[in-house]
């Protein structure tokens, strides 16, 4: 017998047929195991978004809340903080956000949904340590006469500014993240959903 | 086949047995032309394996071998497979798959034993395959119960405390043996951990060698038939069996069906009686294991209760030693004879379909046997019950014991030359 | 050995081996009352409602996150501001600030977790939601009793009637109980509530099952499509084969 040989057409179709409908099959069953994989309730609930009290956030002040295992910060700027916003536009690698490191409505001058609330997940974007607060301005600072406030974290260097966006020539590449969120009322904010 | 692929399939010819191993155990690979029904539950029990194996992988990403309680007073290892069932997407699915799975394993290998009593497939040349078959179902048994303690239920701790309390029944070295197997003084976390790694790995591994060893001895000689008429014997110029068939495409394809009809009915279970009226998943082990109170009724899972009815029947002392030892003598023999099938048929017909009577109502008794001895091992012992259940243990083993003499006294039918279709 | 020998020879054999089986009787068991399970969104939300009031304080669902309740048709809201008064949030388990070895001192046993009693209190008297309804409906006063109740399905439990404002008062006479005191709801009133909570506790025994029913239909459908191409493929290949 030869190797190629003719095969009726019916034959043909039924191999055909039956293979189509084995592979739809099989692709069906290996969807239970796939989807297995995905996070679980228990994840989900894990991961939930959290509530922010700033009832009790005084200008200049920081809080720290965790969500899905993150600390993500809330700063309550001054007026002397935004104005040293703009003052680092020209220091800053990526003055315009345009890197994806924030949702939407994040994405200006100040990376917020409200000019006086900062809020950034407080880990650098180099590998990950938590930077420290320098809100304190000038030489007092020890990063030099310049310095208008910020972060500097401490285990590589890298400095954000008030808005959590990186200096340039840091060894973070990107600006702080800013994940999503939403303001349930003016002294709540649920950090983790915004219901786009 | 196009040039380039076919110029593929050359290189990994040189340097792998691909087109040779295809042919000789594929599409050169001669079968008898007459299986029937009974030849099906070979590559059923494949099947199944591979769906214990990919469920029981999936499941291993979510359970957790603890038997420490959580903060709300429940055993963390059971917690976990509610875990599963409720919250793992799919979860459910994969659990019950593998519930089933189990039952399943055993309808399909208890079949496909029985299919060898019925055409003598342990018959010579086939004894080392035999013997292999009934290591691999001493195997199962063992993955059985010890998957079965996993979920650390009700039924699964007092199933185990009773089963590995029989070997402290054992003279002199009993009790160290079952402290051994515990790995403590009583059931608890050490024994979850220690048949976890047995259950998913170490018997696991056993299983595959074995069943690859099964494969290659049945390639070996080649299979029998529900005639039980060697079609090696019969040969046409080319040197192919007159009666036999290519695996591939016949039985492949055939095998095929017998899937579709096998995962209708394993579905029909997964999907609507996956409790399997509690003989599949048993309602006391919807309870979580509490040393300190036992479970009214203690049944071993269904698959196993003939060999517990066994166990139960020997209620004489002997020699001096509890009948608790013999009764465990008595389960392990009822095992153990099996590896003994090919020696003890002294039959001139493989077949039952050519033999006399006499094995045509040995086997009847046998098999009725087997089932009352089941079904009793799912009640409570009561005098009536235990009478019963020796007598049937006698009947058990008699098939066994006796078969030597009856074999050989049956008035046979000859055996044909060529296979033929019934 | 004639046909005829043979078969009466085997008649013989399945008799004997059958005739112990006169020998069996069945176990003595309470009789169980069948229990209405539905299915219905509005009634286990009804049921929810009266598991969240009465059980869960004294009974962890420690397996049930609150907002799997989104599955009988409750939005998450409505779970927060009906079924939840103790300031969890709605992913968290129905977990109970008891803890088991103090609950177990005050009650004699620790009340079981009912995540899964369906399931557990299956029998072959009756399913676990007919054990449950049975039991919830059958207690009566009995003053020798600490909490000053006795159940008949359940003998000297230590539960108190928890329902008892809704069913009213029952007492024993013989082995059957009468209503001397009623209370808030009429009989068939409670009845439809114990249903309720009943079909209720069902669902948490495995939320998933009717999703598993219509999955199932699917399954079974398409494996008589494909067996019934795969046959007919076989039997194409077969045809050469004599």
């Amino acid at each position: 017998m030869s190797v190629e040989q003719e095969m009726d057409s019916s034959r043909r179709n039924l191999l055909v047929a039956t293979s189509v409908v084995g592979g739809a099959g099989a692709v069906a069953a290996a969807v239970p195991f796939v989807a297995s994989l995905t996070p679980s309730d228990r994840a989900k609930a894990a991961g939930a978004p959290v509530v922010a009290d700033i009832s009790q956030l005084a200008p200049g002040e920081m809080m720290t809340v965790e969500w899905r295992g993150k600390p993500v910060w809330i700063l309550r700027r001054t007026p002397e903080m935004l104005a040293a916003i703009e003052k680092s536009d020209s220091k800053v690698s990526d003055p315009e956000s345009k890197r994806p490191m924030q949702p939407p409505y994040a994405q200006n001058k100040y990376r917020s949904i409200k000019e006086e609330y900062l809020v950034a997940v407080g880990i650098c974007t180099h590998l990950g340590c938590s930077p420290s607060e320098k809100f304190r301005t000038g030489a007092e600072s020890g990063l030099g006469a310049d310095w208008p406030g910020g972060f500097l974290c401490p285990c590589h260097g890298s400095q954000f500014d008030l808005a959590g966006r990186v200096y340039s020539s840091m060894p973070a590449p990107d600006n702080l993240e800013v994940p999503p969120h939403m303001y349930l009322s003016d002294t709540t904010i649920l950090v983790g959903e915004d219901k786009a | 086949m196009t040039t380039k692929s076919q110029a593929l399939l050359n290189w990994i010819d040189e340097r792998f047995p691909l087109t040779s191993t295809y042919k000789a155990h594929l599409s050169e690979y001669y079968a008898p032309k007459n299986f029937n029904f009974w030849y099906f539950f070979g590559s059923l029990a494949l099947l199944v394996l591979v769906i214990q194996i990919v469920t029981g992988i999936f499941l291993v990403m979510h359970y957790k071998p603890d038997a420490s309680l959580n903060a709300s007073g429940i055993p963390v290892a059971f917690a976990s497979v509610e875990y599963i069932m409720r919250e793992v997407p799919g979860g459910w699915l994969i659990r019950y798959m593998h519930s089933t799975g189990a039952s399943a394993f055993f309808i399909v290998v208890y079949l496909h034993m029985f299919r060898a009593l019925l055409y003598g497939s342990y018959r010579k040349p086939r004894e080392l395959l035999w013997i292999f078959g009934v290591l691999i179902f001493l195997c199962l048994m063992a993955e059985a119960f010890m998957g079965y303690l996993l979920p650390w239920g009700q039924m699964s701790f007092w199933g185990a405390q009773v089963i590995i309390n029989l070997f402290s029944a054992i003279p002199v070295i009993g009790p160290d043996l079952s402290t051994v197997i515990r790995g403590d003084f009583v059931i608890g976390d050490a024994t979850l951990n220690r048949f976890f790694a047995l259950h998913v790995i170490a018997v696991p591994l056993v299983l595959l060698g074995l069943v690859a060893a099964h494969l290659i001895a049945l390639h070996e000689v080649g299979s029998n038939n529900p005639d039980g008429v060697e079609i090696k014997k019969k040969k046409d110029a080319n040197g192919v069996p007159l009666d036999g068939i290519p695996f591939h495409p016949y039985y492949t394809i055939k095998d095929i069906v017998g899937v579709g009809v096998f995962l209708f009915f394993f579905s029909i279970v997964v999907f609507f009686y996956p409790e399997g009226g509690g003989y599949f998943l048993e309602y006391n082990n919807f309870i979580p294991s509490d040393p300190l109170k036992t479970p009214p009724h203690i049944a071993p899972v269904w698959y196993f209760t003939p060999y517990y009815s066994v166990l139960r029947a020997v209620t004489y002392p002997l020699f001096g030693i509890d009948a608790k030892f013999w009764g465990v003598v008595a389960m392990g023999a009822a095992v153990v004879i099996l590896f003994f099938l090919p020696w003890l048929d002294r039959s001139p017909v493989k077949s039952i379909r050519y033999r006399g009577p006499i094995y045509k109502i040995a086997l009847a008794i046998f098999i009725v046997s087997f089932f009352v001895l089941g079904y009793l091992g799912v009640l409570d012992p009561t005098p009536g019950r235990t009478l019963a259940a020796q007598i049937c243990s006698v009947l058990y083993f008699a098939f066994f014991l006796l078969m030597p003499w009856y074999t050989k006294i049956d008035k046979c039918k000859p055996e044909p030359e060529r296979v033929t279709f019934k | 050995m004639s046909n005829r020998m043979i078969k009466t020879l085997k008649r013989l054999a399945a008799a004997a081996l059958f005739a112990p089986a006169l020998a069996f009787g069945a176990a003595a068991s309470v009789h169980l009352d069948r229990a209405p399970v539905s299915t219905d969104p509005a009634s286990l939300q009804h049921g929810a409602k009266l598991f969240v009031n009465y059980c869960l304080n004294c009974h962890s669902a420690s397996f049930v996150r609150y907002n799997k309740l989104t599955e009988i048709g409750l939005s998450e809201d409505q779970i927060v501001d009906n079924l939840m008064f103790t300031g969890e949030r709605v992913g968290d388990l129905m977990t109970i600030a008891m803890r088991p070895k103090e609950s177990k001192s005050w009650f004699g046993a620790t009340p079981p977790d009912l995540s899964l009693i369906a399931r557990q209190r299956n029998s072959a008297a009756g399913s676990g939601a007919d054990w449950i309804y049975t039991y919830l409906r059958q207690f009566y006063r009995d003053p020798s009793r600490p909490t000053g109740w006795n159940n008949l399905v359940f003998e000297n439990v230590g539960m108190p009637h928890v329902l008892w404002q809704l069913q009213g008062e029952q007492v024993r006479e013989g082995d059957t109980l009468k209503l001397v005191k009623p209370g808030l709801m009429t009989t068939q009133e409670y009845d439809k509530a114990v249903a309720d909570l009943v079909s209720f506790l069902v669902w948490m025994g495995e939320p998933v099952a009717e999703k598993r029913h219509t999955i199932g239909i699917w399954v079974l459908v398409f494996l008589v499509v494909f067996t019934g191409l795969a046959y007919l493929l076989k039997k194409n290949y077969w045809k050469d084969i004599h």
